[in-house]
């Protein structure tokens, strides 16, 4: 049933002391559903509340109560098949899930079993020097349960039903992932098709995003190992911890003798390790059966295609797009496209002006701020407009790339038009051949030394360059500068 | 398809309902009894038959997205054994 998609690659190998291991994952992650009311009932599915605040009669399962579904959430979850390019399935079927916890007041979850909303999809991943493909093998519809608090009672639990039949999508990828970067990549790449689509704003600390991993090892290229689920993983960070400590453990076992016990794993950030989660092992038989309260789910083609017409343009069309129209790098054009915001932004930018040139300000000053100080690209104190007004400075030689840097901080830090502060501050480029001719004639005449040694030795002008650059406060132009050092030392 | 006593001891764990001895022996023969009236309808040949979902045939009817519920907590946390600044109250279940 399992299906190999993959071809051993040495340079993913766990080396063991009997030899290479090659990691085996495939991922549940259950996305929170962008909606304003739930699954099931029409009160709020907005994060937080007073406790029990967000909960209608449905949600608390009171005796006669019926759910009635949302278009909304169903629309959400098509738009999402859309966008993993799978099969949308247009009749799919409730199922309830029967387990007992408190968190769960009806005794079942409202699932889909058998016959999911959607089917088989594709996530390419990006990976240093190779393309990857991986299958998702359904997506399915689903309530949230609510939230027990253990830590506010000696001897009882809290518990709020606010979470309590807000909608997820659960989507199962095939087991197509052999490293844990391959399992990070494919988080953030999933993260970032949600949070284009729309359907899942993504926010892992929330809880909005979070993972089910399965992790199996085996010889390279072998028959499939038993598995091991590591559950509720709620960062990327942790998921790849979580994978390797998990592959090194289960190898371990196998080289010791041992054999790997297929169970329920949670993993502890503080200590970095994996722990079997023994108690619910017994009673893991859900006695699925479709929910009498729900008639199937069926829809037509023409409710797809709507859906379709509305998406909006998805990561892998726009970084297509950006190397195409702007010759951008393929490792640029991703970083650029990871957040629609981010695209936006530089598009802003780059029109009109020097792509290259554009995607380097974007990226390494802009982005690396935003980085430094922890802040979104909503939150930005620069707009799109003064950043191409500094690449335009530059481009007609007003300022030269040094000087845009001091620039680019004045305007991050005291906002402004960058034209005008260059004006009003002086930091006007010296482009007066005459005026750099002065100054480099006063630093070789300083210095006659040194020029000698230049004159054998070319690689030393730069210091000259420096020298001139001090003495002009920076403010002339490097090449120019450049230029005239070599033609008075007589080095070509 | 028949049960021994030893399912019905697992169905009625999994259901959380509390099963003697004697309960058990007796729910065996119950159950066998039932499953075997129900198996009567194994005899008709239902190969080519769409199972049926309704009695009508109806399509399921979708809600619109807006909020119109919530905000009773005292209604919801109303008929709790226990209950605390309106949350539930439960024996601890953390392990």
């Amino acid at each position: 049933m399992l299906i190999d998609t993959r071809t051993p690659d040495p340079k993913k190998f766990i080396n063991g002391a009997t030899g290479d291991w090659e990691i085996v994952i495939g991922m549940e992650v259950h996305a929170q559903v962008t909606s304003k009311s739930k699954l099931f009932s029409g009160a709020s599915a907005e994060y937080g509340g007073a406790p029990n605040a967000h909960v209608s009669l449905v949600d608390a399962a009171m005796p006669g109560m019926l759910p009635v579904i949302n278009e909304e959430c169903v629309k959400q979850a098509v738009r999402t098949g859309l966008g993993l390019k799978a099969a949308i399935n247009h009749r799919s079927v409730f199922d309830r899930k029967n387990y007992f916890y408190p968190d769960l007041p009806q005794g079942y979850q409202i699932s889909q079993f058998k016959q999911p909303i959607v089917g088989e999809g594709t996530v390419i991943l990006d990976m240093p020097g190779e393309t990857v493909e991986v299958g998702v093998e359904r997506l399915h519809l689903e309530q949230d349960a609510g939230k027990s608090i253990h830590d506010q009672h000696p001897t009882m639990s809290f518990v709020d039903l606010n979470r309590s039949g807000v909608a997820l999508m659960e989507i199962v990828s095939k087991p197509d992932l052999r490293s844990s970067d391959e399992a990070k990549a494919y988080l953030s790449k999933l993260r970032t098709i949600l949070r284009y689509l729309g359907t899942c704003d993504g926010n892992m600390e929330e809880g909005s995003m979070r993972a089910d991993i399965n992790v199996s090892v085996r010889k390279p290229g072998g028959e499939f190992g038993t598995r091991c689920e590591i559950k509720n993983v709620n960062s990327i960070r942790f998921a790849g911890q979580a994978i390797e400590y998990e592959a090194r453990r289960q190898i371990g076992i196998l080289e010791d003798g041992g054999a790997i016990a297929q169970e329920t794993r949670l993993f502890d950030p503080r200590e970095g390790v994996t722990r079997s989660m023994r108690s619910k092992e017994e009673a893991h038989d859900y006695r699925y059966f479709p929910d009498p309260d729900l008639l199937p789910l069926e829809f037509d083609q023409a409710f797809v295609d709507a859906l379709a017409a509305g998406l909006p343009e998805l990561p892998d069309d726009k970084k297509a797009r950006f190397i195409a129209d702007y010759g951008v790098t393929p490792y640029d054009a991703m970083v650029l496209t990871l957040e629609q915001a981010s695209a936006d932004f530089f598009e802003k930018v780059a029109k009109g002006r020097d792509a290259k040139t554009s995607a380097n300000w974007v990226i390494n000053e802009f982005f690396g701020r935003l980085n430094k100080e922890g802040k979104e690209i909503s939150a930005s104190p620069m707009s799109a407009e003064q950043l191409g007004e500094i690449i335009d400075l530059i481009a007609d030689n007003t300022i030269s790339g040094k000087i845009a840097k001091d620039l680019f901080e004045i305007v991050w830090l005291e906002g402004g038009n960058p034209r005008e502060l260059v004006e009003s501050r002086g930091m006007r480029q010296v482009t007066d051949t005459g005026a750099i001719e002065a100054a480099v004639d006063e630093v070789i005449a300083a210095n006659p030394d040194k020029a000698e040694q230049a004159k054998a030795k070319p690689t030393l002008s730069g210091w000259f360059v420096g020298q001139v650059m001090k003495k002009t406060g920076g403010k002339a132009n490097p090449q120019a500068v450049n230029e005239i050092i070599k033609a008075r030392l007589g080095i070509e | 398809m028949s049960v021994d006593t030893a399912t019905v001891r697992r169905v009625a764990r999994l259901a959380r309902i509390k099963v003697s001895d004697e309960e058990a022996e007796r729910m065996t023969g119950e159950l066998n009894s039932i499953l075997g009236f129900v198996e009567q309808l194994d005899e008709v040949d239902v190969s080519g038959v769409e199972p049926m979902t309704s009695v009508v045939a109806i399509k399921m009817r979708l809600r619109e997205d807006v909020v119109t519920d919530g905000n009773v907590p005292e209604k919801v946390v109303g008929n709790a054994p226990v209950c605390d600044d309106d949350f539930f109250m439960v024996p601890k279940v953390v392990e």
